[in-house]
């Protein structure tokens, strides 16, 4: 046998005819979640891991929030004490750095990246591409089982020394000199290292994705034929595959300059600590595309269906998502205005950075557009849908105010990009995230929502996130700087409004669980589909959950 | 002698204008006046920390530099009074907009977000609203059956495609032309040079021999001099009003950044760089400002405070601080009357071991107010 190559024959011969035909012969516990092949489980898994994870950051924002509801420090030692007996005022301030920081990396790296990447684009891309699995299956699983040691590695970083205090308090940006010479101990060594982890899972999963759709769509799937969520996927993908490796590169040579003896990012020995932020934002600003595309995708799959009517302009939503890929890529200095650029590039990013504006006013009012003659219905999905519209069109207005390289200098920094980066991220990426969860409930656990319990998650959630940043808007204006947990007493009252938004927004996180657990307790079973004809995706044609191996004979699309 | 007096007593008056003319010309030497700097004692947080007091006495219990001059105005011009500070005026008042501005950048990149920035991200949010309302409301199931199949409209894409272009246009007009008026700053007045340490702010005056330390006061220290909390610093950055302001701020340690937002300033201070950026306002107050980027545990115990002052009082101020007017030296040998009537006799003898502004300048101080003394 000169063929060396693993076809499906030789495996058939192996595994007899039987086992082949029963696709929903399952492995047991152990092998099917800790040695998963199957895109589904897999899905299951990240989802399950993005639901802790969020429930740790979620929970580190509740103590931001409760320790900035007055001026002054109230907690913040206590808290410090609590790891650290006897802990000293700055340790105290040291604590607020490590909140900050341990916020920010969780909700992107171990929250909305898993969730939307790894857990509904491991879900749907197969089922709605037609595809049995994911293209590389194992790879599939080392890129989740990355994740927990990343997470640990980050949690347990609190418990070492950091510089001032135990922890990380660096900021989820790592700016050196204040993550090299500023913070002494292991501490952001092994933040950095639990960065390399999720980022090499993340980059595993994106070659999976990229392959799967290229190679993997059923019979007459074309390219332009995809549902836009799995667009969503591949543009993100792409983004992933090109940005995290500059990220990569640029938090190793942190580690070099920490521990080795270099000076990439020290200006005492010839280096410059504003090329980190060069290589971190040319990562960082794709990012937050990757965080928010498979978000549209998901919005317009959610707008089609409940709309009963195709999605309007689908090849200008396509393209719309690569031109904002493409263009991701350009404009990352506008997140350094303030370093002191030159003139001219400064005219450049506030040009090209207004330019990101376009497609994406494409992509809202093609969703508008969509509805436009549409037959609607508002289940949950659909007011996830419609919250993430308007909310993300004020994020997306205000982003065009701080693309203005002079109108910068005065907000960078500033609450108002706070406001600014969670109406487009916790108002924009987790609204997406909550439709697609209640847009696809039904579909992966068998058992439908409750639609009462979901219609009170989203309205408390709406107006609790919308109380909570909004006022940030003022605070930002009136120059109230980020990152700090104590402020002068003009800044009191927005903040305390911001607080009883955040009490608000956590009732409506109330009814999502316990949604959750009376859904899956004593949900009604669902339906293939739910939807109507308003779900035209492939997935709707399987039943839910899906069979644990799918499309054995794969769909004809014409 | 009377007449010398009143001479004095002018030159008190316009003590910035031979700054004014001498700084073209003093500004080569700068350089040399930075590279003269590490020779200067270094002030690390003890002396800081020590610091904090003499920048009360001064206006407290300062010891009436001299009873000679019976002026009263030159009296007043050496009583150098803190302002203090005014409230909606270079501090936050909790407002729902943007802090008044007090600069002619300031007040362009206001009216810029004021006046077409926010309309017409206020009118597109208005119109994204509208059309959802609407939709919602006609085309529920209930008032609209049967969905229609449109997917395509090539006019309504070219047209939503080619009208955020015209906008982003009409926007990035004004917005260009603001980047290049923040850029072209006119000829600098006085230079200053801001460097953020963890976490307090130096500043030096090359042209006139200060350093100053400047520390975050306390909360019950704030409340007693009437000044906002986290805010109050116990030595301000004090710059004559009208004078272009030049800021070169750089760090020692990690990066900071150092912005007013009342002045439409903030600029980074990075290790290693020299950054510059510029003010000019002519309304004499007090304005806060903080440190905008992250670096460390007390980030946000470092702010800022500006107080400009009316360019008649400068030279008493700098004279305060034991500093001397650029335009003085030179002068001094040509007509003795322009001597800093804050610097008489003895005085400055006395005050020299006292504050670290050892600088070149200061050196050279007595030597000059002996002179003045001997043309008496």
């Amino acid at each position: 046998m000169t063929d060396t190559t693993a076809n499906a024959v030789h495996f058939e011969a192996a595994k007899g005819h039987e086992a082949h035909h029963d696709a929903d012969h399952k492995p047991g516990f152990f092998a099917r979640w800790f040695m998963s092949t199957n895109h589904k489980d897999i899905g299951t898994l990240y989802l399950i891991f993005a639901i802790v994870a969020g429930i740790i950051g979620g929970g580190i924002s509740g103590l931001m929030r409760w320790e900035l509801a007055q001026p002054g420090i109230q907690y913040l030692e206590a808290w410090a004490g609590i790891m650290n007996p006897g802990a000293t005022f700055d340790e105290g301030l040291h604590l607020w750095n490590v909140l900050i920081t341990a916020h920010g990396l969780i909700m992107v790296f171990f929250m909305v990246m898993p969730a939307m990447i790894g857990g509904f684009g491991n879900w749907f891309v197969p089922l709605m591409i037609g595809a049995p699995d994911m293209a590389f299956p194992r790879m599939n699983n080392i890129s989740f089982w990355l994740l927990p040691p990343a997470f640990i590695l980050l949690l347990g970083s609190t418990f070492f020394p950091g510089g001032n205090g135990l922890g990380a308090g660096t900021g989820w940006t790592v700016y050196a000199p204040l993550s090299t010479s500023g913070s002494t101990g292991p501490a952001v060594d092994m933040a950095i290292f639990s960065l390399h982890l999720a980022g090499a899972s993340s980059i595993l999963g994106a070659i999976n994705f990229i392959t799967t759709v290229f190679n993997m769509r059923a019979p007459g799937m074309t390219l332009h034929k995809m549902p836009l969520f799995v667009w969503s996927v591949l543009v993100t993908a792409f983004l992933l595959l090109l940005a995290l490796p500059v990220l990569a590169g640029a938090i190793t040579m942190l580690l070099t300059d920490r521990n080795f003896g270099t000076h990439f990012f020290d200006a005492a020995g010839g280096g410059d600590p504003i090329l980190y932020q060069h290589l971190f934002w040319f990562f960082g600003h794709p990012e937050v595309y990757i965080m928010i595309l498979p978000g549209f995708g998901m919005i317009s799959q959610v707008i089609a269906t409940f709309s009963r009517k195709p999605v309007f302009g689908y090849l200008g939503m396509a393209y719309a998502m690569v031109a904002i890929g493409v263009i991701g890529f350009v404009v990352w200095a506008h997140h350094m205005f303030t370093v002191g650029m030159d003139v001219n590039t400064k005219m450049y990013f506030t040009a090209a950075t207004m330019v990101i504006a376009v497609p994406t006013g494409i992509k809202i009012f093609s969703w508008i557009a969509t509805m436009w003659g549409g037959s609607l219905t508002f289940e949950t999905p659909m007011l996830w849908a419609l919250g993430f519209i308007f909310m993300f069109t004020v994020g997306g207005v205000t982003g065009v105010v701080l693309a203005n390289g002079g109108v910068d200098t005065v907000m960078h920094d500033t609450y108002y990009v706070v406001a600014h980066f969670h109406y487009v991220l916790s108002l924009g990426a987790v609204f997406s995230l909550f439709a697609g969860w209640y847009y696809w409930f039904g579909k992966m656990w068998g058992k439908q929502y409750n639609e009462l319990l979901g219609q009170l998650h989203f309205w408390l959630f709406f107006v609790g996130v919308n109380l909570l940043f909004f006022p940030m808007h003022f605070l930002g204006l009136d120059g109230m700087q980020r990152r700090v947990p104590n402020y002068a007493a003009a800044y009191a009252p927005w903040n305390e409004i911001a607080t009883y938004g955040f009490l608000l927004m956590l009732g409506g996180l109330f009814f999502f669980f316990l949604n959750i657990i009376v859904s899956l307790v004593a949900g009604k079973k669902a339906a293939a589909n739910p939807w109507g004809e308003g779900a035209t995706t492939l997935e709707w044609t399987l039943s839910s959950p899906p069979p644990f191996h799918q499309f054995e004979t794969l769909p004809k699309i014409d | 002698m009377k007449i010398l007096f009143k001479l004095a007593a002018i030159a008190a008056a316009f003590g910035l204008a031979p700054a004014a003319i001498a700084q073209p010309a003093a500004a080569p030497a700068q350089p040399a006046a930075q590279a003269t700097q590490p020779s200067a004692p270094p002030t690390d947080a003890i002396s800081a920390e020590s610091q904090a007091n003499p920048a009360q006495p001064q206006d407290s219990n300062s010891p009436q530099p001299q009873e000679e001059p019976s002026d009263a105005t030159v009296a007043q011009a050496v009583n150098f009074t803190p302002t203090t500070p005014t409230v909606g005026v270079g501090q936050p008042d909790g407002r729902m907009g943007l802090q008044d501005q007090f600069t002619p950048i300031g007040e362009e990149a206001a009216w810029f977000h004021d006046w077409i920035l926010m309309p017409a991200i206020t009118a597109i949010s208005i119109l994204v609203l509208l059309l959802l309302a609407w939709v919602i409301i006609r085309y529920r199931r209930s008032a609209n059956p049967t969905p229609s199949r449109t997917t395509h409209n090539t006019m309504l894409e070219v047209v939503w495609t080619l009208v955020p272009v015209l906008i982003l246009v009409l926007i990035a007009v004004p917005s260009i032309r603001l980047l290049a008026h923040q850029y072209s700053p006119p000829q600098a007045d006085i230079t200053v040079k801001a460097i953020g340490n963890q976490w307090y702010w130096t500043y030096e005056y090359p042209d006139h021999g200060i350093e100053l330390v400047s520390n975050m006061i306390s909360d019950e220290q704030a409340d007693q001099r009437g000044e906002p909390r986290q805010l109050a610093v116990d030595e301000r950055l004090v710059v004559p009003a009208g004078a272009t302001v030049k800021v070169i701020v750089t760090s020692n340690d990690v990066i900071h950044a150092w912005g007013i937002p009342a002045f439409w300033v903030k600029i980074d201070a990075v290790p290693g760089r020299l950054n510059e950026t510029w003010f000019r306002t002519d309304r004499p107050g007090l304005y806060y400002g903080v440190c905008y980027e992250l670096c460390g545990a007390r980030h946000g115990y470092m702010p800022i405070a500006v107080e400009v002052i009316p360019r008649e009082q400068f030279a008493a101020w700098v004279a305060s601080k034991g500093g001397t007017m650029p335009g003085a030296r030179p002068a001094a040998a040509a007509a003795p009357a322009t001597a800093q009537p804050g610097v008489t006799a003895g005085q400055p003898t006395e005050a020299t071991p006292a504050p670290t502004n050892i600088v070149e300048g200061a050196a050279a101080q007595p030597a000059l107010s002996r002179e003045s003394t001997q043309t008496e």
